[in-house]
């Protein structure tokens, strides 16, 4: 065990899935052309004023609610000033003092099983700021402002976590939680949620806390993995040598696996922050509150409990189901007419590896919970093997429809009528006597290595559609009968 | 024509007197003939201005005349005009060409008022001289080598002058009615959030409000009444009703029961004495239309100008950090990096005023002086508005001088940044309680107009403008204007 003790902090940037921005109605939707969804508010053109997006306020509040936190029933909006071109007026809108979200804990599940509790800070509403693009402009920047006013909830933990491991359980429960309660689309890969994390080190059986450095802006689960793995060793190492740890922001490049410091705390802005005068306080209802409390969607641990009762699925398949919304939304639209322990494998399982290959979400499916459910249920009524269902699966990944179709037409359907594969048997048998003669001069110990023998042969007479499991009970039958 | 005020006029348009076109024609002929020296428009928009008054000309000849139609005004930069130039004052938006229209400009538009043009102010409305101009110092026409006042210096000259009979403009410590009082017309501040501020180029947010200038009280409800109301492209702006004040104007058929509080803080020194006989004179017609004079206290105004320059600034530094050159407005030739580019968009761009301004703010802001300027202002705010309530509660309105001082030589304070700013001594506090005030004419001093200020209840305007027109009905004051233009 190291002489050392990581302790990390996040700061976590959720894009809030509100069709407008958070003060403006320009479109909030990802992948426009550039400044395509950028109106005069965006812009910061002279004399216009913003207007706060309710939604982002409900959404903030129903975050607050997820994680039992203390809701700040009169939040104040305050700028933040400093000049950046992807920054139109200036100043970002966001809270300081009053934040809409106050104290509040996350649940987090160790690698051995046990539970901790992570405590939020704060959660505060603010606006995302533009994008700066510095390719394609020949030594000058192209500025994007689509980005520009979406709203964001900052959530802000106290250092409470000790490892990477740690850090991404975390990030990966934040994830689960706005994804089920519907804040946040999860779209980890378009910016929909990122990751700053503090780290520090400290001599295990300290008490104070080591000087930090914030990498910001990490934007996968693997990259926040990297990135805290590389900045730990680099500490301790810097330690070790009787060096310090200084203060400052660093960036890591999840390509190169290299980060780089960005700036230092003696280059930090002064953000001179006041309330924003164009915009009143928010001030909350207590109707308001349990309107949004009694309307909030089940919470990735309920819904885990539950899968796991309802569907007497093993503790495993209901955390890999109910950690994420969509997935157990699919599950149980399967599992409502085919089998629960075999849909939770096959989700888990061939789904699963399909889409992240393909890196589709489960709502991207080519493959609609009504179809797998379909499929799933010919394998329960035997009418496909498991190799010839793996088949019918592929030709609905492909874009073909009807499962009993797929069956019929490529005839997969398994042959399980007792009388025909007797016959089957029997005359595989009868053909073989040579392979007979040698099964029945070995001891019976040995004898269940030649059953192969007999089984690729009569699986390559019915052409693979033979039942396998009675091939096996009849040849055992038969071939005991011939010992007489 | 030129003499008629905007009541008259459109009693006359109604008459038939003459057509709103032959009026705006006459008018812009005057702007012709004296606005390249007296410089109170910026931008004349004489073809466009023709084009509506025909057309207001037709709708009134077809029945469905809106309640302004056909009347000249001029709005001041400050309110962005859709394809017309807003400068607000200053070379940064010199080539600034907005795509859309102020609340204020839509509603006055849609009323059927006419824009003649834009009209000169301080740039970005810090000022109270007009001299911060990037366009030059507009004159007062009463005197052309004097400052007309500021920020809406423009919008004042221009009414002065009878250029057009109403303006609208703005007032953040004081632009609407400092320069009303200095160019002998009337002109109201509206209660903070009874008009919206959407498209008004922002100075210090919450401190700014729009407002009418005229040449009397009753104008002044004219415009009001379609300048007024909720808008929901504005947080701030109230949602309550706007009453006729045109029609409550008249509810009064003297002032009996009414009491005018005058605080003794407003009288003291630095008040020029002819200043305050003009304004002692104005109290006691009030006294003799049946007004009781009550004097009250006013403990914290002096800490109203300090207050201010803390927090306005403050509002302000973070208002104009979107002037950086990179979307729109000023850009500096051949930006060597981003830096360069801001450093010098800004620089070139801005004025000394508002740098002046930008700094002052910025470091009231700053880390380890919050506390000290920007916290205690925002106390002393609270302080300002209580002595208000306390006052309030015993009289109806405040009455007293609009400046300490009448229009001063062009040049003479530029120098001197504090002496400009006390100037303001007695409209500030009214911005900082986000109180409804306004100034009408009450005499002379040093032969330059004089302002009589009175202050009103939270979105009272109502009463503001019944006491004011009960002493227009009974002075002459306000009907007097600069000889050279009432010809």
């Amino acid at each position: 065990m190291s002489n050392w003790e990581t302790v990390i902090g996040l700061e976590v940037h959720v894009q809030l899935a509100t069709h407008s921005k958070i003060f403006s109605a320009s479109s909030t939707a990802f992948g426009a052309e550039a400044n395509s969804q950028a109106n005069a508010i965006d812009l910061a053109m002279p004399g216009t004023l913003p207007v706060l997006n309710r939604a982002a306020v409900e959404y903030a509040v129903m975050f607050g609610l997820a994680i039992d936190a203390e809701i700040g029933m009169t939040s104040v909006f305050e700028r933040k000033n400093y000049f950046y071109p992807d920054l139109p007026k200036g100043y970002q809108t966001t809270q300081l003092d009053k934040p809409i979200v106050g104290p509040g804990r996350v649940e987090i599940e160790l690698a051995d099983g046990s539970k901790k509790s992570i405590r939020i800070h704060h959660a505060h509403l603010e606006e995302d700021a533009g994008k700066s693009l510095h390719e394609d402009f020949h030594g000058m920047s192209g500025i994007d402002l689509n980005r520009a006013g979406t709203p964001l909830i900052e959530i802000v933990s106290e250092p409470d976590m000790r490892s990477a491991e740690e850090a991404v359980a975390f990030a990966r429960k934040l994830h689960s939680i706005v994804t089920s309660i519907g804040i946040c689309d999860g779209k980890m890969a378009q910016g929909s949620m990122r990751f700053d994390v503090n780290i520090s080190v400290r001599p295990r059986g300290s008490d104070t806390l080591g000087t930090r450095t914030e990498t910001k802006n990490l934007n996968s689960f693997k990259f926040m993995h990297e990135a805290i793995a590389l900045e730990v060793e680099r500490q301790i190492d810097l330690l070790e040598e009787g060096g310090r740890v200084v203060q400052e922001t660093r960036l890591y490049n999840g390509d190169s696996k290299v980060a780089r410091s960005m700036r230092s705390k003696e280059e930090a802005n002064d953000y001179r922050y006041f309330p924003c005068p164009d915009l009143l306080p928010v001030v909350l209802s207590e109707e308001t509150l349990a309107r949004l409390r009694s309307a909030l969607p089940e919470l990735p641990d309920a819904r885990i409990a539950r899968l796991a009762e309802q569907f007497s699925l093993s503790g495993y398949d209901a955390a890999q189901i109910g950690g994420d919304r969509a997935t157990s939304d699919y599950f149980e639209r399967v599992a409502a007419s085919a089998d629960a322990k075999l849909a939770a494998n096959w989700i888990n399982g061939e789904l699963s590896a399909q889409l992240n290959s393909a890196e589709l979400t489960i709502e991207q499916s080519p493959i609609a919970a009504e179809q797998l459910a379909a499929l799933l249920q010919r394998i329960s009524d035997n009418t496909l093997s498991s190799k010839m269902a793996r088949e019918v699966f592929n030709a609905l990944w492909q874009g073909e429809r009807d499962v009993d179709a797929i069956i019929d037409q490529r005839g997969l359907r398994q042959v399980s009528d007792s009388g025909a594969l007797s016959a089957m048997v029997a005359a595989v048998l009868a053909d073989n006597s040579a392979m007979v003669a040698d099964y029945l001069g070995t001891p019976a110990e040995k004898r269940k290595k030649k059953l192969g023998g007999f089984m690729g042969k009569i699986m390559q007479a019915s052409k693979g559609q033979a039942n396998p499991q009675q091939v096996n009970q009849i040849l055992l039958e038969q071939l005991q009968a011939l010992e007489g | 024509m030129h003499n008629l005020t905007l009541t008259e006029t459109l009693a006359a348009l109604q008459r038939g007197d003459f057509s709103s076109r032959e009026l705006t024609q006459a008018l812009l002929q005057r702007i012709e003939h004296y606005n390249p020296q007296l410089n109170a428009l910026i931008t004349v928009t004489a073809a466009q201005a023709l084009a509506a008054a025909e057309q207001a000309d037709q709708q009134r000849a077809s029945g469905n005349a809106g309640p302004l139609a056909g009347l000249p005004i001029v709005h001041k930069d400050i309110f962005c005009t859709d394809a017309v130039r807003t400068s607000a004052g200053s070379k940064m938006l010199d080539n600034f060409i907005p795509p859309y229209d102020a609340t204020v400009v839509e509603r006055l538009h849609k009323a059927g008022a006419i824009s003649l043009g834009k009209a000169n102010m301080d740039e970005f409305a810090m000022g109270s001289s007009n001299e911060s101009s990037f366009y030059g110092a507009a004159q007062n026409p009463w005197a052309r080598h004097c400052v007309p006042g500021g920020s809406s210096g423009g919008s004042a000259a221009a009414v002065a002058a009878r250029l057009v009979a109403g303006a609208t403009a703005t007032d953040t410590g004081g632009s609407i009615r400092q320069p009303a009082a200095l160019c002998g017309i009337t002109g109201l501040k509206p209660s903070y959030g009874r008009i919206s501020r959407w498209g008004m180029i922002a100075y210090a947010s919450s401190l700014d409000q729009a407002g009418p200038m005229a040449r009397s009280a009753e104008d002044c409800a004219l415009l009001l009444r379609e300048m007024a109301g909720h808008d929901p492209k504005d947080s701030t702006c109230a949602e309550r009703e706007v009453p006729d004040y045109c029609a409550e104007l008249s509810q009064r058929s003297d002032l009996t029961g009414i009491k005018i509080g005058v605080p003794s803080q407003y009288f003291g020194s630095g008040l020029n004495e002819q200043v305050a006989v003009a304004v002692r004179d104005a109290l006691a017609v009030y006294e003799s239309l049946g007004a009781k004079l009550v004097e009250i206290e006013l403990p914290n105004s002096a800490l109203a100008i300090p207050a201010y320059y803390v927090i306005a600034p403050a509002e302000a530094s973070a208002n104009l950090a979107r002037f950086d050159g990179v979307r729109y407005g000023y850009r500096c030739d051949n930006p060597q990096d981003l830096e360069d580019l801001y450093r010098r968009s800004r620089s070139e761009g801005f004025g000394d005023e508002v740098k002046r301004r930008i700094m002052i703010g910025s470091y009231a802001l700053s880390a380890g002086y919050y506390d000290a300027y920007y916290r205690k202002a925002q106390q002393v705010r609270q302080l300002i508005k209580q002595d208000y309530d306390a006052a309030f509660a015993q009289v109806d309105v405040i009455a007293g001088p609009t400046t300490p001082n009448p229009a001063w030589a062009i040049g003479e304070k530029s120098s001197d940044p504090v002496s400009m700013y006390l100037e303001d001594i007695y409209t500030i506090a009214t911005n900082l309680a986000g109180l409804p005030g306004i100034s009408l004419p009450c005499g002379f001093a040093q032969n330059m107009p004089v302002g009589l200020q009175l202050t009103g209840r939270h979105f009272d305007e109502s009463t503001l403008l019944q006491v004011a027109h009960h002493y227009q009905r009974n002075s002459d004051w306000h009907q007097r204007g600069p000889e050279e233009f009432c010809q």
